[in-house]
């Protein structure tokens, strides 16, 4: 049974909470159990945030992820804060446009995607969290790429119908990288 | 029902709507804006009311107002913002008004922090403000549960004439989970003693906290301390998880006891036999199948999100019987669960 | 026989316990007039204060209710929100209304909330045995200012239709006084116009009511009713302070 821990972090602006919606929006499409727990207060204004996103087959206990199994970071301060945070085995997706650091474990399974800079090639700057989405979604199965275009129109803004594209094209850029 | 992913805080407003709640008032506050934000935009469009009072002591006074005329009503605030309100909360209860109250904890004391607690959990659970009552107070431990349990705190409410509090904390108002929503009810409660204007049929009704004779105002006390022994003896809710065989008892409400859980698996994967309660209403509180668990368990573990508030009441019902030790972070942070398996590993080890 | 004097409808026939030569007892009634006047028994609804009114619960026969210290403009905006085909009323002392309740009259006003506000000021806390009220006069000896006002350490009284008038939303603020019998007719004109306003829909309406209070004063009834004249009145200048219905004119 498999039970999911997911860690998104990184600048207030990037996505990160975005990204976490977006997941578990088709989790619940998937019919898995969810929980989605975002960072709040005072850092959505350009400090660090960070989401917990957990996709399970059986209930959810605590939705507080602490040691993730996959870890997506797309800032410095929080793959110093977080790498060690992740179990053993997990996999670690890292914007290796914005960290240009390694990462120090071996343990565990490092990606390194180039996400802002494919996303600004792109010409949808602020997108990356969607390019390291698609790469989670090829790595880890977590959710599949099948009915993606259902979650992503639930979790798009109304009143931007034209993002729902460039999203859809920017997870398939990160999935085929 | 399909179900939909919400946030704590939204469900609760949702849900509320659900109930027949047309009349909410709030003031802006972290962790539980939310609910004003979605009573803003919804209420207008079904011919309800939302307004941001001029502050939290207007807000439950003119809950109170709503109360009196006999509608469903509702305030929401975080802790700082509910110790405004408690003048209000006890003239609800003076004047047997129902009326829904939701906190979404923060840490205190003072301004405190804005990051999760249950730390007030006593003001809750023992009245809050002057004078002798209870509120009944639900504890929700999901998204699901913020739904269904403000559903049943306005039932409650109207059942026994009591203010009834939702108390939750940040994470729970925080958090998005699948929700089944539920139905739209027709809420239909007779309340012939409400402020509905005579219309020439009838004597006038009076809602009121003030009796200056002493006798009248001990009758009134005594009465309504009759209610509050149904209330306990009908209105327990609480879910046992692992307890048929438990060596340890943890008890813990709303986060502690998402993140108990998680600890008991773990603590089971080790071999140790642990269970948890986990009081769904903390007013009334699960009295009984604590006193019953006692004769069975080596011991409790309080887990809280505050200095050791609940552990009281967990000591008062099993009758100190069985050692009780508290696991326990505060300020907004929240025990991890290695630390609440260290606490059962030291209960179960004759450690504490 | 001709009924040349009757009690109104609007009253109950409890005894009130007002002090000998209080004004609260004519300014209930004037409540009660305008109340049957307009035909509004029975859907009106009451607030009562703390203070002196406290058990105006009693006193009046519509449906009441007693709010906390200060809170009642916030409970009649709650229960005219609940039910806007009531006519809902607060009847407040000075204590109340300008002190501790000060943010909730302000508010009500200037959401122009769409109800009617009794104000009596009478320049002391009554209830409680004659304490300085935010409308107690410079130099004016009460229990907490044995000295008398001493405006430099406690500051100026509050003139409430004053300070109401310069928000932009109340529709109607006038001050009356029931010292005598001319002052009496013009209240009770006021008062009415007050409720006429809500019955329409018009907005938030305070009467401000100078009154007396001889037991706190130290005053025969008599000496109370000239002092409001010789004391309140230049300090409280009569008059209406706001009417929008001439505004739109």
């Amino acid at each position: 049974m498999a039970y999911t821990q997911i860690l998104i972090a990184g600048f207030g602006g990037q996505g990160v909470l975005f990204a976490g919606k977006v997941l578990a929006y088709k989790g619940l499409e998937e019919n898995k159990q969810i929980s989605w727990l975002p960072s709040y207060g005072p850092e959505m204004r350009g400090g660090t945030a960070n989401c917990s996103v957990i996709v399970s087959d059986t209930p959810v206990g605590s939705p507080i992820v602490s040691e993730p199994d996959i870890l997506i970071v797309m800032n410095l301060p929080s793959l110093d804060k977080y790498e060690n945070a992740a179990v053993p085995g997990a996999k670690v997706f890292i914007d290796s446009f914005l960290i240009e650091r390694k990462i120090e474990r071996t343990d565990i399974e490092a990606h390194y995607i180039p996400a802002t800079k494919i996303a600004r090639e792109m010409g949808i700057p602020t997108l990356a969290n969607m390019v390291l989405l698609g790469k989670v979604i090829k790595e880890t199965g977590v959710v599949s790429m099948e009915g993606l275009k259902d979650a992503l129109a639930k979790t798009v803004s109304a009143k931007h119908p034209e993002l729902l594209e460039a999203n859809l094209k920017a997870i398939q850029a990160g999935y085929d990288y | 029902m399909a179900k939909v992913l919400m946030k704590g805080n939204e469900a609760i407003a949702e849900a509320a709507i659900r109930a027949g709640c047309r009349h909410y008032f709030g003031y802006p506050i972290t962790p539980q804006t939310e609910v004003a934000a979605y009573m803003a935009k919804r209420m207008p469009k079904i011919g309800g009311t939302f307004l941001q009072a001029e502050s939290e002591i207007s807000a439950i006074n003119m809950v109170y107002g709503v109360s009196s005329a006999g509608l469903r009503v509702m305030t929401s605030s975080s802790s700082p913002g509910v110790s405004l309100k408690q003048e209000g909360i006890s003239y609800l209860a003076g004047s047997d008004l129902p009326a829904l109250i939701v906190n979404v904890q923060r840490g205190g004391p003072g301004l405190g922090g804005i990051q999760p607690s249950q730390s007030d959990y006593f003001q809750a659970t023992k009245g809050g403000g002057h004078g002798d009552y209870h509120l009944i107070v639900l504890a929700p431990a999901s998204v699901q549960e913020m739904a269904d349990l403000t559903v049943k705190a306005f039932d409650l409410a109207d059942k026994y004439r009591m203010p009834a509090m939702l108390l939750a904390d940040g994470t729970m108002g925080q958090m998005m989970e699948p929700v089944e929503l539920p139905e739209e009810c027709a809420h239909s409660v007779d309340k012939p003693w409400a402020l509905t204007g005579t219309q020439g049929k009838r004597e006038h009704n009076i809602i009121n906290s003030l009796y200056l004779v002493p006798e009248q105002l001990e009758e009134k006390n005594l009465e309504r301390y009759e209610r509050y022994k149904t209330v306990e003896r009908d209105e327990v809710m609480y879910e046992e998880y692992m307890l048929d065989d438990a060596d340890v008892c943890v008890v813990a409400f709303g986060i502690a006891a998402r993140v108990s859980k998680n600890a008991i698996t773990a603590a089971r994967a080790k071999g140790i036999k642990a269970g948890l309660i986990r009081p769904i209403t903390l007013y009334p509180f699960p009295k009984d199948i604590i006193r019953k668990t006692a004769e069975n368990v080596k011991g409790f573990v309080s887990v809280e999100l505050s200095m050791g508030q609940m552990i009281d009441d967990i000591r008062l019902a099993e009758e100190c019987k069985k050692p009780v030790t508290l696991c326990s972070r505060v300020g907004g942070m929240i025990p991890s669960p290695e630390e609440v398996l260290k606490a059962i590993e030291d209960m179960e080890g004759g450690k504490f | 026989m001709a009924v040349v004097f009757k009690k109104p409808e609007a009253l109950t026939d409890a005894p009130l316990h007002y002090c000998p030569g209080c004004t609260h007892g004519i300014i209930h009634r004037l409540v009660a007039e305008a109340i049957d006047d307009l035909g509004i028994l029975g859907r009106t609804v009451g607030v009562a204060p703390v203070g002196c009114a406290v058990m105006a619960y009693d006193y009046f026969s519509c449906d009441m209710v007693e709010a906390a210290h200060g809170r009642a403009p916030a409970v009649a905006t709650g229960l005219k929100r609940a039910r806007p085909e009531n006519i809902v009323f607060t009847y407040q002392g000075d204590g109340d209304l300008a002190s501790i309740g000060m943010a909730e009259t302000v508010h009500a006003a200037t959401r122009n909330e769409n109800i009617t506000v009794i104000f009596v000021n009478n320049a002391i806390y009554g209830m409680t045995g004659g304490q300085m009220a935010p409308t107690s006069l410079p130099g004016q000896v009460t229990q907490t200012s044995p000295y008398g006002r001493d405006v430099k350490t406690v500051g100026y009284p509050i003139k409430v239709c004053e300070l109401l008038s310069a928000l932009d939303a109340p529709y109607y603020i006038e001050r009356v006084a029931v010292n005598n019998v001319k002052n009496v007719m013009n209240a009770k004109k006021a008062i009415r116009k007050a409720f006429e306003n809500q019955v329409e829909g018009k907005g938030f309406s305070l009467i401000e009511v100078v009154s007396s209070c001889p037991t706190n004063w130290g005053m025969t009834p008599e000496k109370a009713l000239k002092w409001v004249e010789t004391d309140m009145i230049p300090y409280y200048p009569l008059g209406v302070y706001r009417d929008k219905s001439k505004e739109a004119e």
